[in-house]
């Protein structure tokens, strides 16, 4: 019911987003909800008033690759992911380790 | 010799900010070169909540997010959930819906305008400013019962309907509004000491404000002609309204592009009230949603996300919010490199943030 | 003329009235629809614990035993949604705001004397009809 979504592999992830890119969207927001033991980390790009979905599914302990070198402002939704449900984020250009939600219980979603 | 850099501590607690934000601020003299920005001060879990309150109850939650944009939040849980049960609401609720939702647009770019002369220190302008807002709080409080959260909002279409001659009540006080906001722009547009703290600060580039995603008002003062009024959700498809844009990519294009925004508000409701339907106001529901789905609708301060995982049960597995201050902080802290540490309150305000919708 | 774009506003300002009210000291201006307290009609209300359900805050609490309603003012969010569903029409929606205060008190609305004795009643009438409909259902079962 996502408008245009597609559902990718973890390790082919990177790639995916580069052809998003590629063809002119800019990010709207990543979320993460958690299913049952694993994560689903949904990215939403748009570009004028079109939509397209990707949605991933990480597994407990896994990491995810950040997309901050393709889309700059990226890093407040990472951050924000690591902080809530912590799912560790690789290479984000502004890693605040843990300082952007500063909650009293350290992943109050996981 | 190159400066020393230090680094000062700007909120949670500040004079000019209403809500909690705490940004650092890496200065070289007078010059931030860098903000670092971090929330959290009011996160309250009501995007978790939502496991735990059935999901007709979540609507009463969702709108309490944020005092301000709270018909907005309302609105957009309401018609995700909508889509996804497939419910049409009746052109009634739809107007009425329409209606309410740019009484609550012009009441918080007012409330806005207000800060913001407390920002640059206009003190008679923003008691003006805020006496006109007045204005607007009272005809919401005589639609729906309530002056901030209005608890209208239901699946399926409204909990109340509001009388047409409450409605053609409007029409006059209206005027009044806009009538003094056109005296009050004279002084935001063009008054001398004014313009020396709006032109010029906090520019951002149209490329810039695309690639960092900006939102709303702040996306539109940077030359971008974007709008998700005209995805034509509600009844705005109904309607007759242009997208104010402003080329100034400064905070005076930000005032600008607000202050031109609340007149095509005004006409919307205008129209809404002229071109009401006569009929029912709800359409009744039957059992519990099942799927996922987003929505994307645009609040006073921008474009909102709302997104909605369900599985046909009573609770629902995930509900998230993003908001527009959310999408617009990447953008402010780059503004606020390079500007002079006078100007972050300013800067601050422009983005008009609300924190209490970033955090949820 | 910029200078005085604003002066002539201020102008005006200074020989108004003020804008405001002067609550609590004098009456707030509030619409008719204003949604200020929820208020219980003990002469209506038949304890069906309707409300208790449908609170999103579970501020109300219905206590059958001893035939009192009781509302946490500072815990309702004044939603109207138990007024909307009580069957008997005994709760509304008062104007006024809620009091503040400096301890979080409940307000205990008791039953009223003449509503005790109609619920009585009610329940002696229950308590025959069910009495009678197990004797005819013995008889029925003997035959």
């Amino acid at each position: 019911m996502l408008d245009g979504l597609e559902i990718v592999e973890l390790t082919g992830l990177l790639n995916n987003i580069k052809a998003v890119k590629t063809d002119g969207f800019s990010l709207m927001q990543i979320c993460a909800t958690k299913i049952d033991e694993s994560y689903e980390i949904l990215y939403t790009f748009g570009k004028g008033y079109d939509i397209r979905n990707l949605k991933t599914v990480v597994r407990e302990g896994e990491h995810v690759p950040s997309i901050t070198d393709m889309f700059e402002a990226a890093y407040l939704y990472e951050n924000e992911i690591h902080d809530l449900f912590g799912i560790a984020v690789d290479g984000i250009n502004h890693d605040y380790k843990g300082t952007l939600y500063r909650t009293a219980e350290e992943t109050p979603f996981r | 010799m190159a400066a020393k850099r230090s680094v000062i501590p700007f909120g949670p607690q500040h004079p000019v900010l209403p809500e909690p934000i705490h940004i650092d601020l890496v200065t070289e003299d007078e010059k931030v070169v860098e903000a670092i920005p971090s929330i959290g001060f009011v996160h309250r879990g009501l995007e978790q909540l939502v496991t735990k309150k059935d999901f007709g109850e979540m609507v009463y939650v969702a709108e309490r997010i944020c005092g301000i944009c709270s018909f907005g939040h309302g609105y957009g849980y309401v018609k995700t959930i909508e889509h996804i049960m497939g419910i049409e609401p009746t052109d009634r609720a739809r107007y009425i819906r329409t209606m309410l939702f740019e009484l609550s647009r012009m009441h918080s770019h007012i409330l806005w305008l207000g800060l913001m002369a407390d920002a640059f220190g206009f003190e008679s302008l923003f008691m003006e400013t805020w006496k006109i807002r007045e204005k607007i709080l009272d005809m919401l409080e005589a639609a729906t019962g309530g002056r901030v959260i209005f608890s209208i909002m239901r699946i399926g279409g409204l909990r109340k309907d509001v009388p047409d001659d409450v409605m053609k009540g409007f029409l006059p006080e209206l005027d009044k509004v806009v009538e003094g906001i056109k005296a009050c722009e004279a002084a935001f547009l063009s008054d001398p000491a004014v313009l020396g703290r709006l032109k010029g600060v906090g520019y951002i580039s149209k490329e810039d404000a695309i690639a960092l995603g900006c939102e709303g008002p702040f996306l539109r003062a940077s030359g971008v002609e974007h709008d998700n009024r005209m995805r034509g959700y509600a009844a705005y498809g109904d309607m007759d309204f242009k997208i104010i844009t402003s080329d100034e990519g400064d905070s005076y294009g930000r005032c600008y592009v607000r202050i031109h925004e609340i007149y095509e508000s005004a006409s919307i409701v205008r129209q809404c009230i002229e071109k009401m339907p006569q009929e029912g106001i709800y359409v009744p529901i039957k059992g519990f949603p099942n799927g996922e789905h987003m929505t994307v609708i645009e609040q006073p301060r921008g474009g909102a996300c709302y997104y909605v995982h369900a599985s046909g049960k009573k609770f629902i597995e995930r509900m998230r919010v993003r908001t527009p201050t959310f999408a617009n902080i990447p953008a402010l802290a780059k503004t606020l490199q390079g500007c002079d540490v006078a100007d972050v309150p300013i800067l601050v305000v422009t983005i008009d943030p609300c924190i209490s919708c970033t955090e949820r | 003329m910029t200078f005085a774009n604003f002066t002539k506003t201020e102008l005006k300002n200074l020989f108004r009235k003020p804008a405001t009210d002067k609550y609590p000291n004098g009456p707030a201006s509030l619409k008719e629809s204003t949604r200020g307290h929820v208020s219980n009609n003990m002469d209506a209300c038949v304890l069906c614990s309707v409300c208790q359900m449908r609170c999103p805050t579970g501020a109300i609490t219905v206590d059958r035993k001893a035939q009192t309603w009781t509302i946490r003012p500072f815990s309702c969010i004044q939603c109207r949604r138990c007024v909307d569903n009580c069957p008997k029409k005994s709760l509304s929606m008062q104007k006024e705001y809620t009091e503040p205060d400096q301890i979080k008190k409940e307000q205990v609305f008791d039953l009223s004397d003449r509503q005790k004795e109609v619920l009585a009643e009610q329940a002696r009438q229950a308590a025959e009809r069910a009495k009678a409909a197990l004797e005819a259902g013995k008889k029925k079962s003997s035959e």
